[in-house]
């Protein structure tokens, strides 16, 4: 692990839990202790391996997980984009999607800990789900809180959070949906602090959640970058990942960040030799629209990133849809997964100094992409990982002529969602839908 | 002038035992309010807190929470809280209490959007103080922010020292060590006891971890009030009992105001709640001093 802790320390400032202006630790002092706690078993476990921490959190996820995953070459993706189209394939990770390498992880550290009980929040219903089974797995009680509108448009999920023990609690408040979900783990949080050990389910929060989270999910890129050398034989151009909090984003980005010709990002271990270049997009929901409601409160996207105000939300200085009055949007996006209003503090750095570029895909084009996955390599993508096929599609040309894309889940959760909202409309690359009407 | 280093700590070390209000600005209206704040002051409030409603209050329980989206509701914006406070003249010194975004981002109203032409020019950090200054020109003697640890509280505590605002912090029952040390040498008006873990919400009983805490804290001359729970007269007898300098509602006053028919029907209700609670206290204070059991708690200077 030492060589990642020095890539931190490249990529942070000096005071601890920040990078450059973001992040740090807004939460209530009641919360305080539990995250010098974590903090510390995050150092002795995760970063030193203390009691071979890390060594069985590898081996669980081998065997009980299916690490590594494939990178696959995506042969009718590279003809039709006229280059190396590689594919990494979070979607056949057990659960269906990259956020067991976190959830089982986090539920791990619990047990190290002596924590008697796991919490989380859930969006889409996959942290939920990968955290539920991960507490199956290990043994642990387990309850979920979920918004409301959630639960009632990701019912499957919910089963299976129920299937392996948990509880689902459905939350109320708001527009029940993943803002007002964490904002309940965070009150129960702070009421039984002292045995509980809450997972967060992506690389926000307050400090060490961010860069621990990262930790957890940089197993994707550092397979990918041994797996891209072993088939192609040198770094790819560059890398695609959608972004929602960001924790596949930064799973996928983080072995790649020191790749990079300004000397600033690189970590110090190559001397003089001249670097490859990997370039890292950011793909977040644009929705219906980047423009914002201010009256109304509503931003119709997600693309924090893009379009995002600094201020904070959730524990961390991050980038936010807000209002010039500090209240926080609700966002939208075809894909729940990706519907926050906040991003991973990490990220917003990143984006700040130019490592890594944002960019959106509209509902429209995430749905094509998710399409044409389907029919040209008989990959049906979650919804989320469908804006990053979606920006492949519109912006090839500036990609390289080695790209790798991360698939971070797949698409069986979202197959109502695709049929009702292709329905509505006129997609290129959508099948004809209407057969299945009776 | 007083001999205390504020008007908020003069407050609570004059007016021994203290009864400190909260209700949240705007629910259901800002002109309510205003009222409102009257009626607990004639009613022995000896501070009273307003808060500025956020949209993800993660402090608060249920009934917070339900004022919260009230006032988001009827349109309350820092601007009209501000004006609100402008016009109040109550006796019992007033604080804010809000979640730091809203800090941060007053003023700011010129951060570039992407709906903006010029989206591309650098945008303007956030910054503290013009809601600091625009806080003191108000005449609010303090700023209470419950997602504000003192880690983090630097740029604030800079601000309030520079307009002679206090910057109020939580001790949690979870607060040990040297960091309780830390805190409790850098008081700013008043140590806010949390009464328990969790959330905000008026409770049958005052909590065991409530006793604790203040025994914990006997040893720290700072005046000290507790909060968390705290609903009726007798609650703050025995707290003010257990060694505490204040008591410190809120959703038990939020449950008059959103159980009343008409707005205006909640004024003397308030007023005859904060009469219970001060009466409350003082009993808690002279059961001390009666009470050849107990060694009377000297006068603090």
């Amino acid at each position: 692990m030492s060589t990642e802790r020095e890539r931190d320390d490249e990529s942070r400032s000096d005071r601890a839990g920040t990078f450059g202006d973001y992040g740090g630790q807004y939460v209530p002092e009641a919360l305080m202790p539990a995250l010098q706690e974590l903090e510390d078993a995050y150092e002795r476990y995760v970063l030193e391996n203390e009691d071979g921490f890390m060594d069985e959190f590898r081996e669980r996820m081998r065997d009980f997980g299916g690490r590594p995953t494939p990178l696959q070459r995506a042969d009718r993706l590279s003809e039709r984009y006229d280059r190396e189209v590689y594919l990494k394939r979070e979607d056949l990770l057990h659960g269906g999607a990259h956020k067991l390498n976190n959830a089982l992880g986090q539920v791990l550290l619990a047990k190290y800990m002596g924590k008697e009980r796991i919490i989380a929040e859930t969006g889409a219903g996959q942290h939920g789900t990968a955290t539920a089974m991960a507490a199956a797995h290990l043994d642990m009680p387990c309850e979920i809180y979920m918004g409301r509108t959630d639960v009632n448009r990701q019912r499957p999920n919910v089963y299976r959070m129920r299937m392996n023990g948990a509880e689902v609690n459905p939350v109320e408040a708001g527009s029940a949906t993943l803002k007002e979900a964490i904002n309940e783990t965070m009150r129960d949080w702070a009421t039984t602090v002292e045995r509980t050990h809450y997972v967060i389910g992506s690389v926000v929060g307050p400090h060490p959640f961010p860069q621990m989270v990262r930790d957890f999910q940089a197993v994707i890129g550092d397979e990918i970058r041994d797996q891209i050398q072993e088939k192609a034989g040198r770094l790819p151009d560059s890398v695609v990942a959608c972004a929602g909090g960001g924790s596949n984003t930064m799973g996928t980005f983080h072995a790649f960040v020191p790749d990079c010709a300004n000397p600033r990002f690189a970590d110090g271990s190559s001397g003089d030799e001249p670097r490859e270049h990997v370039d890292l997009y950011a793909v977040e929901a644009g929705g219906s629209s980047l423009e914002i409601d201010e009256e109304e409160g509503l931003a119709p996207n997600s693309a924090t990133l893009s379009t995002g105000t600094d201020g904070v939300l959730h524990g961390a200085m991050t980038k936010l849809l807000q209002s010039t009055d500090g209240q926080i949007m609700e966002s939208h996006s075809v894909s729940a997964g990706l519907d926050y209003a906040g991003v991973g503090p990490e990220l917003s750095h990143l984006v700040e100094t130019g490592r890594v570029t944002p960019a959106s895909v509209d509902d429209d084009d995430a749905l094509n992409g998710f399409h044409r996955l389907s029919r040209l390599e008989g990959i049906i993508p979650a919804l989320e990982s469908s804006h990053a096929l979606g920006y492949l599609e519109e912006e090839h040309d500036r990609l390289g002529d080695l790209v790798v894309v991360n698939v971070s889940g797949r698409g069986d959760k979202d197959l109502e969602t695709v049929l009702e909202e292709t329905e509505k409309r006129d997609l290129e690359a959508a099948p004809d839908v209407e057969v299945f009407d009776s | 002038m007083s001999e205390y280093d504020s008007d908020v700590e003069a407050a609570i070390r004059e007016d021994y035992p203290a009864l400190i209000t909260y209700i949240t600005a705007g629910d259901p209206s800002l002109e309510d309010t205003k009222e409102y704040v009257e009626a607990l002051d004639r009613g022995g409030s000896d501070l009273i807190e307003l808060g500025l409603p956020f949209s993800e209050p993660i402090a608060e329980g249920q009934t917070i929470q339900a004022a919260i989206n009230r006032a988001l509701a009827a349109g309350t914006t820092p601007e009209g809280f501000f004006e609100l406070v402008d016009d109040l003249e109550t006796e019992a010194p007033l604080l804010v209490m809000t979640y730091y975004n809203m800090i941060l981002q007053y003023g700011d109203s010129e951060a570039p959007r992407a709906s903006d032409s010029d989206a591309a020019k650098p945008q303007s950090k956030p910054d503290v103080r013009p809601f600091v200054e625009r806080a003191a020109e108000a005449g609010l003697s303090g700023i209470i922010v419950p997602d504000l640890p003192a880690e983090e509280a630097e740029p604030l505590r800079a601000a309030c020292d520079d307009h002679g605002l206090d910057l109020v912090f939580i001790i949690a029952p979870t607060t040990e060590g040297e960091r309780l040390d830390t805190i409790m040498s850098h008081v700013s008006g008043f140590a806010y006891v949390q009464a328990r873990l969790g959330t905000t919400g008026a409770r049958a009983n005052v909590s065991s971890a409530t006793h604790d805490s203040l025994a914990r804290l006997s040893e720290y001359d700072v005046p000290k009030a507790v909060g968390f729970g705290v609903s009726e007269g007798d609650h703050a007898a025995e707290i003010i009992e257990a060694g505490a300098d204040g008591v410190i509602v809120g959703s038990a006053l939020v449950d008059i105001i959103a159980s009343s028919d008409d707005p205006s029907d909640a004024v003397d209700a308030l007023e005859a709640k904060a009469r219970e609670l001060k009466r409350g206290a003082r009993r808690g204070a002279d059961s001390i001093t009666v009470d050849p059991e107990d060694t009377p708690e000297p006068e603090q200077p």
